[in-house]
């Protein structure tokens, strides 16, 4: 039946393309394709990114570096040939002069070539696989969140200055599962007692969780972003785990997406990132405020993502005075990030990966009966960059 | 393995067999008694799914939200058999495949007109932790509920079909449906029944797989192909084939999921053991249904002899 699927999707883009007729390129306007997952049980993640790239736009009076911005939103529905068509259609219809959105590694990489092959930018507000880090590395590709491994390491060095001798070790059977289980690796001293893969996508857990039980971990560390995270939590607590070991999770398994569906049993628990809605610098408390102004919620790490792209985009747009057919002094601009980012400090390593601060959050109350996460003031990792920069060999 | 660990999986196998049995049984009633090929079977459970959230949202009582999924839901399924899919009776399976097909794309698209792309649904509060079992071994309470559920269900299915008079009469359309015709039985409105008490079933288990899950557009496509494997191991047409099969489906699937890794663990690397495990676990299921068609290819139990 996806066959079905797939042929038919494919015959109703091709209609959607020959139909297409109007081909209008504007230099007095910067033109934005954004592709991400807005709907299914991990929408919430694209939403949030979308919802703080317009905040951004609409804070700078709908203009990004003084051009006024057009954005595309679409829906990749969680699907990597359906996001591979709406980059093309954004790319070769719209001819839009930077891409960004996408949430999932597997999606992005699916559709990242259609950006690259096409000399277009594309600019990740998430995702950020280790091969773009290193091997395959790109001029065109620049990473604005943080290596997909960087929590996990948060993570490792979290376990490990705890003290903490045995970990179980869970993630879906996909790029950034790897990758994050490969960095928690890096920096945990203790012994791995169990290391699962699970399918891409799956909400039932039952069986993982009985071998946890058996396995008899210190620390259960999951990386399982979205929807995915959302279920697991909920049954490790039904399952009555959480009086027989810890639970540390990444930043966006913790985080106000999750932390809303999950309730109370949240509290208290460790978790590491890059950003935290309790950061000082005047750039994030304005951020945190215009959001919460806006759209009635506070924004997670997601959130603070879409709005550092749309500043990117801003800053680089200025930067070129308005001038992106110069696509090398575009990316210089992107490269030199010259903006008040609302994680605080941070610069882009030769890789155009992120060197930056990670730190340790936990769960706490908000004061008005709800839960919120509250960062250490020490990061956990300083000025961290990734370990497979030696291994890109692009020209500066 | 420890007796713990094999304990845990048998139940959780257990729940998960049970649920796909409730979705297999209207499909392969359908399928039997009307020689039709129902792909939108799996989008009824999607709307049974999205009645109940809707309900349970509504009124905050889980058992209405059953309930009113559960009668919802059949009559919504007895109009779309009486209205749209009778007339495909007579076609053959290609055209009946293709409408149920649009069906599908037609459901997925109203409801989320009518509810959005997705609601929330939890487990009652009371049964959101564990219950310790024996000493040192609990289980969550709601799956446990699912279990006692399915189990009730699938025994009110058994006395109906085996000990009442429409029991009978569905038990022949299954075996034979032009002998019962023949018989006297009022073969349209026999259908009609076997097709709303399907999607009832399938209604019951969206609601009950809503909090472990999520009540999604979408949602019953997945399992659509896990009941299709159910009733082809099974044998169609079969109720005790679509409860063995289900079982069996949920016990390989859950094992599989968690005995392949450590099996492989025992012979391979790390590395090359943690890619394969899943690998192969996500194929048990079909390897499974290979190797019963392979042996017995009208599967395990047909209706027909």
């Amino acid at each position: 039946m996806p066959t079905f699927v797939r042929s038919l999707a494919l015959s109703c883009t091709a209609a959607a393309l020959t139909s297409a007729l109007t081909l209008a390129s504007a230099a007095d306007k910067v033109k934005i394709g954004f592709v991400s997952t807005l709907s299914g049980p991990s929408a919430a993640l694209g939403v949030d990114i979308r919802d703080a790239f317009l905040l951004a736009v609409k804070m700078n009076g709908g203009k990004l570096g003084g051009l006024p911005a057009e954005v595309l939103v679409s829906d990749d529905q969680f699907k990597p040939d359906v996001a591979k068509q709406l980059f093309e259609k954004d790319i070769k219809r719209d001819k839009v002069d930077f891409m960004t959105g996408v949430v999932f590694s597997n999606i992005m990489l699916a559709a990242l070539p259609e950006a690259l092959d096409a000399n277009t930018f594309y600019l990740s507000p998430n995702a950020a696989p280790s091969s773009m880090a290193g091997k395959d590395c790109n001029p065109l590709f620049f990473a604005v969140a943080w290596p997909n491994d960087a929590y996990h390491e948060a993570a490792g060095q979290f376990a490990t200055q705890r003290g903490m001798k045995s970990v179980y070790l869970l993630a879906p059977n996909y790029q950034a599962g790897k990758d994050s289980l490969s960095g928690f690796k890096r920096t945990f001293k203790g012994t791995v007692v169990g290391e699962n893969y699970t399918k891409l996508g799956q909400l039932d857990y039952a069986a993982e969780l009985a071998e946890i039980r058996a396995a008899k971990p210190q620390v259960l560390y999951v990386f399982l972003p979205g929807g995915m995270g959302i279920n697991f939590i909920k049954q490790f607590v039904g399952a009555g785990l959480g009086k027989d070991m810890t639970l540390l999770l990444p930043g966006f398994s913790a985080d106000q997406d999750v932390i809303g569906p999950v309730g109370a049993s949240m509290s208290g628990l460790f978790n590491t990132a890059h950003w935290s809605p309790d950061f000082t610098n005047a750039a994030n408390q304005k951020f945190v405020a215009e959001f919460r102004k806006e759209y009635n919620r506070t924004p997670t790490l997601y959130a603070s993502q879409g709005y550092d792209t749309a500043q990117l985009i801003n800053a680089a747009v200025r930067d070129v005075k308005g001038k992106l057919e110069d696509h090398e002094a575009v990316r210089k601009a992107l490269k030199a990030a010259k903006f008040d980012s609302v994680r605080g400090p941070f610069r882009f390593n030769t890789n155009q990966y992120p060197i930056q601060n990670y730190y340790v959050r936990t769960v706490g109350s908000d004061g008005h009966g709800g839960l919120v996460n509250k960062s250490f003031n020490e990061p956990i990792l300083k000025d961290h960059g990734d370990a497979y920069v030696q291994d890109c060999k692009m020209k500066p | 393995m420890t007796s713990v660990l094999v304990l845990e999986q048998a139940l959780n196998g257990l729940q998960f067999g049970l649920m796909l049995f409730l979705l297999a049984a209207g499909l392969t009633l359908v399928f039997g008694v009307m020689d039709m090929i129902n792909l939108a079977h799996g989008s009824l459970y999607m709307v049974g799914a999205f009645l109940g959230a809707w309900i349970v949202g509504l009124t905050g009582s889980f058992l209405l939200g059953i309930g009113g999924a559960f009668v919802g839901t059949a009559l919504f399924g007895m109009a779309l058999e009486s209205s749209l899919l009778r007339p495909l009776y007579a076609r053959d399976h290609l055209s009946q495949v293709l409408a149920t097909f649009a069906l599908i794309l037609i459901l997925n698209d109203g409801t989320r007109m009518v509810f959005g792309n997705d609601l929330p649904l939890s487990a009652p509060e009371a049964l959101g932790g564990p219950v310790e079992l024996v000493p040192g071994f609990s289980y969550p309470a709601y799956r446990l509920v699912i279990i006692g559920a399915g189990l009730a269900i699938a025994a009110l299915l058994y006395v109906l079909v085996a000990k009442t008079r429409i029991g009978a009469l569905v038990r022949a359309g299954a075996s034979n449906r032009e002998m019962a015709t023949a018989m006297g039985v009022d073969i349209k409105r026999l259908f009609t029944f076997v097709f709303g008490i399907g999607a009832a079933l399938c209604a019951v288990a969206g609601v009950l797989m809503g909090p472990l899950l999520a009540v999604q557009v979408g949602m019953g496509e997945n399992i659509l192909i896990l009941a299709f494997v159910v009733i082809v191991v099974g044998g169609i047409g079969s109720i005790r084939g679509a409860l063995v099969g289900a079982l069996l489906v949920g016990f390989v699937d859950t094992f599989g999921r968690t005995i392949m890794q450590q099996l492989f663990r025992e012979f391979l690397p790390a590395q090359v053991a943690s890619a394969a495990g899943p690998a192969v676990a996500s194929v048990a299921i079909y390897v499974f249904m290979a190797a019963v068609l392979a042996i017995r290819p009208q599967g395990l139990f047909p209706a027909r002899g």
